[in-house]
């Protein structure tokens, strides 16, 4: 078996964020690494953060480093991977990609121990930077320009000291002095010999300053004093004039403020109120904002509080270090003060938000510290409490979604669409959320109004070609036209020009600013000054179809014959030529007059005899033939669009760069996407793609000011260009019957649109998104969750470690009484009450002990998304498992959920107090629970499934089978001797597919005459399973912890054999070499996708489409699995994979082959990521590439579509 | 045939290794000195992968800067305190 991966959305969460003007000087830009995803975002004009560029690197991205050459105006991008490599890019405005500068090779790939790449600093000045190790190793790279003003770097300086575990690394600002890095680091030596653990209890963190010297180019250690002993992060504060220079220490509880002769200022870092004693308040993200004779540093705390520091000095000393309460955000990943006064916030968790800052903290109120009125008293320094309050200095202005966590996913058509929807668990603590992803784009309606009958058409015009927004929308009926007038309201007008006794066939502004109406009748020609030129058809025909643009026109008459009209200088319309077509004309195009151009030189027609002509509009030859091509069946639809022309190696997925494309909308739902050459006019290259049941017509309209294209099928399709791929996407939204494009001031970008009797408007969010989601919050962290298949509903297990559960909390807001018991009343809780839920947002949960369990069941009716019943957990037990299962002797109580919970469940080792398995019976259609009965099981209920009318349970390593009892669950039979731990079961027939936290899967029968469990086979690798999916009676597909995807298979001969005989013809108690089972499952499939899966599904995503595997990334990635169909295809796929590991290797520096096979060798998958991105290499290695392969690299990026349009 | 010389070549090596490479074993190694090093791989590797930290974030429910550190500050004494040394060794 092959498969080919494709990554269907790109990861969501952000693992660090730098800010700096990387494309142009005064960009105001921030670098995101989404952990194998480097990208460019830009907040708008609008305050709306845009993705400029995105890569897939193929490697783990550790760290980032923006730096700027004394002088410069842009900065360049270091970046710290697992490569062994320190890699340095600059971002090419002109190519819209990363281009490496430089790459310099220093250790082994891999995130080692020793090996650089966790830490990054530059120095403020841009003339060295440090990357360092975990423990013992950093290299100090000197940059420098050469005579060109080409980035030069040197050979590495080691500034290594073994035994020395490193907590943080800066680099401070020491102005033109030689460039000096602060870390923080322990030594261990000591303690790892001393048996008595004094050394262990001494040991010391330290802050070493090194010194690169610039003149004798050598680092030396220069400074090095011991730092409080809970330090964990660096901060440099500016220095050289604009400030004291030196490093803030964030330590638990304290921020430090240190430098080489100066005396120490410590003040404490405020904490909640509400936080429990004995636990610390850790910074954990940081952003220094400087302007003249300003600056101030924001830290963040791991709980959200921000806080901003400001430093008293004069000269070199401080005086005093002042921490002041600022606002409170979800914790960050990292935070970014923009130049333009925005503060980015990459959230750990959830979405992530851009604020624009109302205030700098300058009030009085809030809580601060200072080093000044710091108190030691017998227990420690005296702390300083504050309370979190909504946000004051800072403003909510746009929200990137992300799903990230994804706990669990699955694939299910709940809501009888089209196609199934992906329903996913996001999010941690009070910011979890339901998320149901749809393929498409987001639609937003801005308004929808009915009309007087069914309208059959609609246009927009603009008064002048300079007017920026739309003036008039003219609805076409049968019989009659309405033109409506756009300002603060859309009402109706009678004094356009427009002849409204008829029906319209189509509008435009020409380009002298006059309009012009085609009706059945003729041409109706509106000019500026509203003087009215007719030219009526002759003879008894009709016109049926008109094409048009600024200045040429088109027009079919009944019987087939084509007029052709241009517009004169004089500013009329002549007629030019006739032509007498074979049949009936279906359909006509013509693009729009390119700039610079007297025409446009093609008119596209289609023919009810299944063919589509181009003719030529030269006016040596006009409405010569010059291509014919037969197509499936009638063209109901034309449209011809550029395709954006972009750099020279830039991304554009057209053969040729700025390609013109023919598109035809046939009767049978398909489109058709032709390449035409823009001399000769021919006809080549055609693309197809399935749109839905009606025939697709094809509307031009502006996305992001290009010209792009609306498919109006079965559900309405926009073509668009997204980072300079073409991308044919369906949106959210219903079936529409005709639209056009539409700008006005509150909607500059937008369709009106006809479906019906209504006219609606909508706008589009979130282009670039392959799903758009709709959620439902959630109270805790939700961990499974199960479909009840008759009701449609959704039950979903989530618990919280360290939380205070809802009934326990002091704020009195909701107490337990207040809560649902299924008696009518809503369900209630903080994430039913919007207020209460965005403050929750805000400050998170209250924090518990560790080993204290906050936990809860939830019903979910997916049609309304809305919870139907919530049950609180009490004794701290928490959910872990969960599954419907139906007992057959007790057929009156049909499907129950059964739940499994442990009580003081804690890690490190895993052990709870106890384990129960908890018995629901789904009430009121599946809108309530009640309990049936508890039963204990003394151990973690890790899995559970429905087997053979009983239930099975994976308990810690033991799987054990029980029945329904009347009081509890009674207990059948078990096995106890699996590894570790049982992450999940599957069944099928008698056969159990069990997979291990640790040590993959094992497959057992169970022998019903003997009521026994039978190992007979497992894995020969460990696998830190965390999700599996059953593909066949023989194959499972499982993810794992560290973030590869493999499929094991049962050999044919042993699964023939174990049909007949469960022991596979050995002896029943006899076990295999090393206590494992007699057979070895074979290992068919390997990959590492290089991000814990923790969702595997089975699903087709296209109407009649080929199933595939999608699964969910805990970083919010969807990703699918597309088994090939053929050999050739593979040997395609496989050479080309291999072209572009060599001739376009990853940006991070890493080896794709190594990458991919991370922990197994990779086996049998394509990477389908690195397969697209042929579509950015430069046209002549496309060229070289595709000759390799008997190809035209037209052919090879259908090929890749093709395979894209298959999954999705 | 394997000269002194080769020997000595050997050991010097396999110091040299040693020396460069943190964890690299060696004849007397014991089981403690093994599995320090184990754990300080492994928790090592867990903070270099991102979406890791997160994994153990969720299930701890904690900010990841903080299992951060506290992955960091294991790495201190990841097996607890050494054994006793036996002094005729």
């Amino acid at each position: 078996m092959y498969l080919y991966n494709l990554t269907l959305s790109r990861a969501s969460g952000i693992q660090s964020a730098i800010y700096g003007n990387f494309s142009a000087p005064k960009a105001q830009e921030i670098i995101v690494s989404r952990g194998r995803v480097l990208e460019l975002l830009r907040p708008d004009e609008n305050g709306k953060m845009q993705t400029i560029c995105s890569t897939e690197v193929f490697g783990v991205l550790r760290a980032l480093a923006p730096f700027r050459l004394t002088g410069a105006s842009r900065d360049y991008i270091v970046l710290g991977t697992d490569a062994g490599r320190i890699v340095i890019l600059e971002y090419k405005k002109d190519k819209n990609a990363f281009v490496k500068i430089h790459q310099e090779t220093f250790g082994k790939s891999g995130c080692r121990r020793i090996v650089p790449g966790e830490y990054l600093a530059t120095d403020p000045k841009g003339r060295a930077c440090m990357i360092g190790a975990l423990e013992k190793q950093k290299l100090v790279y000197v940059l420098n320009r050469d005579s060109a003003a080409n980035l030069t770097i040197s050979s590495p300086l080691d500034a290594h000291k073994s035994h020395n575990i490193v907590f943080s690394i800066c680099g401070l600002d020491m102005g033109f002095d030689n460039p000096v890095f602060a870390a923080i680091e322990l030594d261990y030596a000591d303690a790892d010999q001393d048996s008595t653990g004094e050394a262990a209890s001494e040991a010391q963190k330290h802050l070493t300053f090194y010194e690169l010297d610039l003149g004798l180019n050598h680092v030396v250690r220069k400074w090095s004093e011991p730092v409080d002993n809970g330090a964990n992060l660096l901060v440099p504060v500016p220095g050289g004039g604009d400030g004291p220079g030196g490093v803030l220490v964030c330590a638990e509880n304290f921020i430090i403020h240190k430098n080489e002769g100066q005396p120490d200022v410590r003040a404490v870092i405020p904490r909640r109120t509400n936080l429990p004693v004995d636990r610390g308040v850790l910074l954990v993200s940081h952003a220094t904002h400087k302007q003249k004779g300003l600056f101030f540093v924001l830290v963040q705390s791991e709980y959200g509080d921000l806080y901003k520091v400001t430093l008293e000095y004069t000269g070199e000393t401080v005086k005093e270090l002042k921490v002041k309460y600022f606002d409170t955000l979800p914790p960050a990943a990292s935070i970014c003060v923009l130049k333009t006064g925005f503060l980015f916030a990459a959230s750990e968790f959830g979405n992530h938000a851009l604020y624009q800052f109302q205030g700098i903290g300058d009030d009085d109120d809030s809580v601060e510290s200072s080093s000044v009125n710091l108190m030691e008293t017998e227990e420690g320094f005296q702390p300083v409490f504050f309370d979190p309050r909504p946000l004051r200095n800072l403003l909510l202005i746009d929200e990137m979604e992300s799903l990230m966590p994804v706990t669990d996913m699955r694939v299910a058509n709940l809501l009888n669409e089209e196609i199934p929807q992906i329903y996913t668990l996001c999010g941690r603590g009070p910011r979890s959320t339901l998320r149901v992803l749809r393929p498409g784009l987001a639609v937003t309606e801005m308004a929808v109004s009915p009309l007087p009958g069914n309208p059959t058409a609609v246009w927009t015009i603009r008064r002048s070609a300079a007017d920026e927004f739309d003036a008039y929308i003219i609805v076409s009926f049968l019989n009659a036209t309405l033109v409506l007038s756009i300002g603060e309201t859309v009402e109706e007008v009678n004094d356009s020009g427009f002849l409204a006794t008829t029906p319209t066939l189509t509008t435009q502004l020409l380009a002298d600013d006059s309009m012009l109406q085609v009706h059945p009748g003729g041409l109706r020609h509106i000019r500026a000054d509203r003087r009215v030129n007719e030219w009526r058809v002759p003879g008894r025909r009709t016109i049926t179809k008109a094409a048009t643009n600024e200045r040429q026109v088109a027009i079919a008459l009944t019987g087939g014959e084509i007029f052709y009209f241009e517009l004169n200088a004089q500013s009329i319309l002549l007629e030019v030529e006739k032509k007498e077509m074979a049949g009936e004309v279906a359909c006509l195009d013509i693009a729009p007059v390119p700039q610079g151009l007297q025409r446009s030189r093609f008119l596209a027609v289609g023919g009810n005899d299944s063919t589509v002509r181009i003719l030529s509009l030269d006016p040596t030859a006009p409405l010569k033939q010059l291509a014919l091509q037969a197509v499936q069946a009638t063209p109901e639809s034309l449209l011809l669009l550029d395709s954006p022309a972009t750099g020279a190696e830039g991304g554009e997925e057209g053969a040729g760069a700025g390609a013109l494309f023919l598109h035809v909308g046939l009767a049978n739902g398909v489109l058709n996407r032709t390449e035409v050459d823009r001399n000769a006019g021919q006809l080549s290259d055609t693309r197809q793609r399935f749109l839905g049941t009606r025939p697709p017509k094809l509307f031009a309209a502006n996305v992001r000011g290009q010209r792009s294209m609306l498919a109006l099928s079965s559900r309405p399709w926009l073509a668009y260009s997204d980072m300079g791929r073409y991308n044919l996407t369906p949106l959210s939204y219903e079936a529409l019957d005709y639209a056009s494009g539409f700008a006005s001031e509150q909607c500059p970008e937008g369709f009106v649109a006809v479906a019906h009797n209504t006219l609606r408007i909508v706008a589009l969010e979130r282009l670039g998104e392959t799903f758009n989601q709709s959620s439902l919050r959630l109270r805790y962290t939700p961990r499974k969750f199960a479909i009840h298949p008759d009701h449609k509903t959704i039950a979903i297990a989530e618990s919280d470690h360290a939380a205070v559960p809802l009934a326990e909390r002091d704020d009195g807001a909701v107490s337990m009484d207040a809560l649902p018991n299924g008696s009518g009343g809503a369900p209630q809780g903080p994430e039913q009450d919007e207020e209460r839920a965005a403050l929750e947002d805000q400050f998170g949960a209250p924090k518990g002990p560790p080993g204290q369990w906050a936990s809860c069941l939830r019903l979910v009716d997916p049609t309304s998304m809305q919870t139907t019943h919530v049950l609180e957990l009490d004794n701290n037990e928490a959910a872990v498992s969960l599954c419907l299962v139906q007992f057959p002797a007790h057929t009156e109580e049909g499907l129950l959920l059964a739940v499994g919970t442990c009580q003081g469940l804690t890690f490190y080792p895993r052990q709870c107090d106890e384990g129960f398995i908890r018995i629901y019976r789904f009430q009121d259609q599946g809108k309530a629970l009640e309990l049936v009965h508890k039963t204990p099981v003394g151990g973690i209920p890790g899995a559970l499934i429905a087997f053979k009318g009983r239930l099975l349970c994976g308990i810690d390593a033991t799987l054990r089978m029980y029945d329904l009892g009347k009081k509890k669950l009674l207990r059948k039979c078990e096995h106890r001797k699996l590894p570790t731990h049982i992450a999940n079961i599957h069944v099928m027939g008698d056969r159990i597919y069990v997979g291990d936290a640790q040590e993959s899967f094992h497959y057992f029968k169970y022998k019903k005459a003997e009521n026994a469990l039978y190992e007979y086979a497992d894995d020969i690798v460990p696998r830190y399973l965390t999700s599996a999916l059953q593909l066949d009676y023989d194959s499972m597909c499982g993810g794992d912890r560290f973030g590869n995807i493999s499929i094991v298979r049962l050999p044919p001969e042993v699964s023939a054999q174990v049909e007949e005989d469960p022991t596979g013809g050995k002896f029943a108690g006899a076990s295999g070499k090393l206590q494992g089972a007699a057979h070895k499952l074979e290992d068919i499939v390997s990959f590492h996708v290089g991000d814990i899966v923790t969702g595997l599904n089975r699903a087709a995503m296209q109407p009649g489409g080929q199933e595939s595997i999608i699964y969910g990334t805990l970083m919010g990635s969807i990703g699918a699995l597309l088994p090939f169909t053929s050999r050739e295809d593979v040997d395609f796929f496989q050479h080309l994979e291999m072209h572009l590991r060599q001739e376009h290797p990853p940006v991070s520096g890493r080896d794709h082959m190594a990458y991919r096979g991370y922990y197994y060798p990779v086996k049998d998958v394509i990477d389908g990521d690195l397969c697209e991105q042929f579509s950015q290499m430069a046209p002549e290695k496309q060229r070289s590439i595709a000759e390799e392969l008997d190809r035209t690299p037209g052919e090879v990026l259908k090929k890749l579509e093709d395979i894209r349009n298959k999954i999705l | 045939m394997a000269t002194l010389q080769d020997r000595f070549n050997i050991n010097s090596q396999l110091e040299h290794l040693q020396a460069k490479y943190v964890g690299t074993g060696h004849a007397d190694l014991n089981r403690f000195e093994w599995a320090v090093n184990i754990h300080r791989d492994s928790y090592a590797s867990y903070i270099g992968h991102h979406p890791m930290v997160a994994y153990l974030a969720v299930a701890e429910n904690e900010s990841i800067g903080r299992v951060k550190y506290n992955l960091l500050q294991k790495m201190l004494l990841p097996c607890g305190l050494p054994p006793e040394k036996d002094e005729t060794e």
